[in-house]
């Protein structure tokens, strides 16, 4: 083993020769990292956990004093003791009985039936009807309840009770990409009348690849005026480029719906200039193509800007070696330019696409019932639905797709390859 | 100035001029040809317009007027792939993403050259610049200098008869550039092709060239073989900027059987050569390397003017001594003497007497 001259162990002395200014390297990030965990990870990790684990059917919190109740008890025993696909006999709808009780008592049936209301639509109704009565019910309760509304004896009432006697579970992944348990428990697709989830996703994607292509379009000749342009005239396109990042989201947005909408400017002009009749105005506006042009625009300078980066780097003497050695302008830039601007481009695009397959405000103002993306629907399901399961479990998806296109680029051209700015 | 319309010109510059905004001309009436084989050296200081004038040669700059010619063509209006001139980068300009034989068989593929043929100029080119066994590696992995023989490898392996390098030594150390001096001129001699040089290193000019370009301010002082440039500077500023040199200011006195007297500033006479001088009260900037001025008395002939001199300093330097003096009033006045058994080393403080053959000194333009 090295030692240092009076004999102590080189590796310790060395530790402690730099253990003051790890320390207080480690303070100086502190804050933030604090910043990170409380503002950041907490939530998040609270949000995934929420998608696979949804309390509703199994415990009520008093918000007042703060005590848990766990409820649907006797209910979610007699699932335990009978397995898949047994009919409700007495004893459950006594279970089912008592549990109301409960439920009532601690002014809880609304929060159990929205929590089965999520698996079958309409169901929480019939919890707040049956817990106000719950108290006077007799045995055989099988009948009793049934007499209530004949509605309890559906098995897929049964199957989504049975679901969610247990908090955990992967059904809002299900919701999530339009399937749902089947009555016996296996795993099927959603009425085609009501599948949105699957195709929001594919539109995302697609509408977020369409922006990615057309910002990768449009950015790249301005990148390579600006890396190529003297410095006096590349600072003054830069300011261009970098104009709409000074200005409100949504006052670039709100000035997107005047130059498109139908009597917006862009369409005047052209009745006006007699491109258009009056009556055949287009339509830019509250559909995809509405979304697909403010995103574009609004995105481009991410974009623009890894490019530029990466092209102000490229020394011109590449190409005019090119040229020198007979190849035409094409070939240069084909074979030799190019291939030096794919960190920028691969930067750019994650860039873009990661932003756009979360963007929200633009096709929320914009997108109109075709132009919304699968943030709108969560937001809804967060704001509106209060589904947040649901919407933890669509975020989550997202996450994963994009984490999966990441991992993709990585193995394809390399993360190190990656240059931002 | 070479004739601009030489029968055997391989490369020709005809009355060349070249502005960037307009206003200014970078490159004055340059008129310059060379014959095929030789290995011409432009040298300046940076802004003299060598390289813009290499440049024009690749075709990556227009010349705003007159006329370029390669091989008696004129090439003004041919874009730079169809030129088929190698050149050389002073960064190398090695592709950095494809590997060695991929840079060296990137001119060869586009020339639509099959497979087979691409692998074997290839192997050969590489063995000739001694880099046989890198083919596979990344010009980052290369040094400094192991990058420089791959982009020469890669200006020659499509047989290009002429070959532009634009200061290509500049970023190698002492020792390597001089390493790479020789290893150039001798692959330029072997192959017979003709190299146009652009260099602000006058050593690197002196050792490599055939014939040396002095530029200055746009114009070329002076054309000629490294010899010639060195021991016959036309004017003050080939002097100055050729090799060390001791400068004295002063009027013609007298000029008699080709040797002019002239009267120096801070006073004394001295014998020179008349090379830019005509007559006796001209104003002239005399110039004498350091190597030909001669203290010992017994070697100087009798009737030569001698000037007196203070030793200020002495300096050991292995080779050669290096003394600097005091001479009619300038104490910047060096001499250089080989480092011989019977050699005098000056004692500072000490006076002695200097003096050269009149040829060794050469009245200037003021």
């Amino acid at each position: 083993m090295l030692t240092t001259v009076d004999g102590k162990p080189l590796k310790e002395a060395l530790a402690h020769a730099q253990s003051r200014a790890k320390r207080r390297a480690f303070l100086l990030v502190l804050p933030l990292l604090a910043f990170i965990i409380v503002s950041f990870i907490f939530p998040i990790g609270q949000m995934l956990y929420k998608s696979v684990n949804n309390t509703g059917f199994t415990i009520s919190k008093d918000f007042g004093t703060g005590v848990s109740t766990p409820i649907m008890t006797n209910l979610a025993e007699w699932f335990e003791e009978n397995p898949q696909g047994t009919d409700p006999d007495e004893t459950a709808y006594a279970a089912l009985a008592a549990d109301l009780v409960v439920l009532r008592e601690l002014k809880a049936p609304g929060q159990a039936g929205t929590r089965i209301n999520y698996e079958l639509s309409g169901s929480r109704s019939m919890f707040t009807k049956a817990a106000r009565k719950a108290k006077k019910l007799e045995p055989p309760f099988k009948e009793a309840i049934i007499d209530l509304d004949e509605d309890w004896a559906d098995p897929s009432l049964w199957q989504a009770m049975r679901t969610a006697s247990i908090a955990v579970t992967v059904n809002f992944y299900l919701a999530a990409l339009d399937r749902k348990r089947a009555d016996d428990g296996s795993v099927e697709m959603v009425p085609e009348n009501r599948q949105v989830y699957v195709t929001l996703f594919k539109r995302t994607l697609i509408l977020s690849l369409m922006i990615t292509v057309i910002c990768f379009f449009l950015a790249f000749p301005i990148a390579h005026l600006m890396a190529t342009l003297p410095m006096r005239k590349s600072n003054l396109l830069m300011i261009l480029v970098l104009l709409p990042f000074w200005t409100s989201l949504l006052v670039r947005t709100t000035s997107w719906m005047i130059v498109l909408q139908s009597q917006g400017v862009l369409n005047d002009a052209m009745v006006a200039t007699g491109i258009l009749a009056d009556e055949n105005r287009i339509q830019m506006m509250y559909n995809q193509t509405g979304t697909v042009i403010a995103m574009t625009h609004i995105l481009l300078p991410f974009m623009v800007l890894p490019l530029y980066s990466v092209m102000s780097m490229i020394n011109p003497s590449y190409v005019r070696a090119a040229r020198s050695m007979g190849a035409t302008s094409w070939t240069a830039f084909r074979r030799i330019y190019f291939p030096q601007t794919v960190p920028g481009i691969g930067a750019g695009a994650l860039l873009v696409f990661i932003l756009s397959v979360g963007y929200y405000i633009t096709p929320a103002l914009v997108g109109g019932a075709d132009g919304q993306l699968i943030s709108n629907l969560i937001a809804f399901h967060m704001t509106k639905s209060l589904n947040w399961s649901l919407a933890a479990a669509l975020a989550a998806i997202l996450l994963g797709a994009v984490l999966l296109l990441y991992w993709l680029y990585d193995r394809l051209i390399g993360i190190d390859n990656l240059k931002l700015g | 100035m070479a004739d601009s319309h030489t029968k055997d010109a391989f490369v020709e510059f005809d009355r060349v001029q070249k502005s960037y905004d307009g206003e200014n001309l970078v490159v004055k009436d340059l008129n310059l040809s060379l014959p095929k084989g030789e290995f011409l050296t432009m040298l300046g200081p940076s802004g003299s317009g060598k390289t813009t004038c290499l440049m024009m040669l690749a075709g990556f700059e227009t010349a705003t007027h007159g006329d370029i010619r390669l091989d008696g063509q004129p090439i003004n209006n041919i874009p730079p792939h169809k030129r088929g001139i190698g050149m050389v980068f002073q960064n190398y300009a090695l592709f950095p993403h494809m590997t060695v034989a991929e840079n060296l068989s990137f001119p060869l593929e586009v020339r639509k050259m099959p497979k087979t043929e691409r692998e074997a100029k290839v192997k050969h080119v590489l063995e000739l610049v001694q880099m046989g066994e890198f083919g596979g590696r990344r010009p980052a992995q290369l040094s400094g200098g192991q990058q420089q023989r791959i982009a020469l490898a890669r200006a020659l392996v499509f047989e290009a008869e002429l070959v532009l390098m634009d200061e290509p030594l500049g970023a190698l150390d002492k020792q390597l550039r001089e390493t790479m001096q020789f290893e150039i001129k001798r692959i330029a001699d072997d192959l017979g092709i003709t190299v146009v040089y652009v260099t602000h290193d006058q050593t690197e000019a002196l050792t490599m060239s055939d014939r040396v370009a002095v530029f200055e301010d746009g114009r070329i002082q002076q054309l000629a073989p490294p010899d010639e440039l060195y021991e016959s500077p036309q004017n003050s500023f080939v002097a100055q900027f050729i090799g060390e040199n001791n400068t004295l200011e002063g009027t013609v006195k007298e000029i008699k059987n080709g040797i002019a007297l002239v009267q120096l500033d801070g006073g004394g006479l001295i014998d020179c050569k008349p090379v830019n001088v005509t007559k006796a009260g001209e104003r002239t900037r005399v110039s004498i390397r350091p190597e030909r001025v001669e203290f010992n008395k017994d070697r100087l002939s009798a009737e030569a003017h001698t000037l007196k001199a203070e030793v200020l300093e002495f300096i050991y330097m292995g080779d050669i001594f290096r003394t600097r003096l005091r001479v009619a009033g300038k104490d910047d006045f060096v001499i250089k003497s080989r480092n011989a058994p019977d050699q005098v080393r000056l004692e500072p403080g000490s006076e002695v007497e200097i003096g050269w053959l009149a040829e060794d000194c050469r009245a200037l333009d003021a």
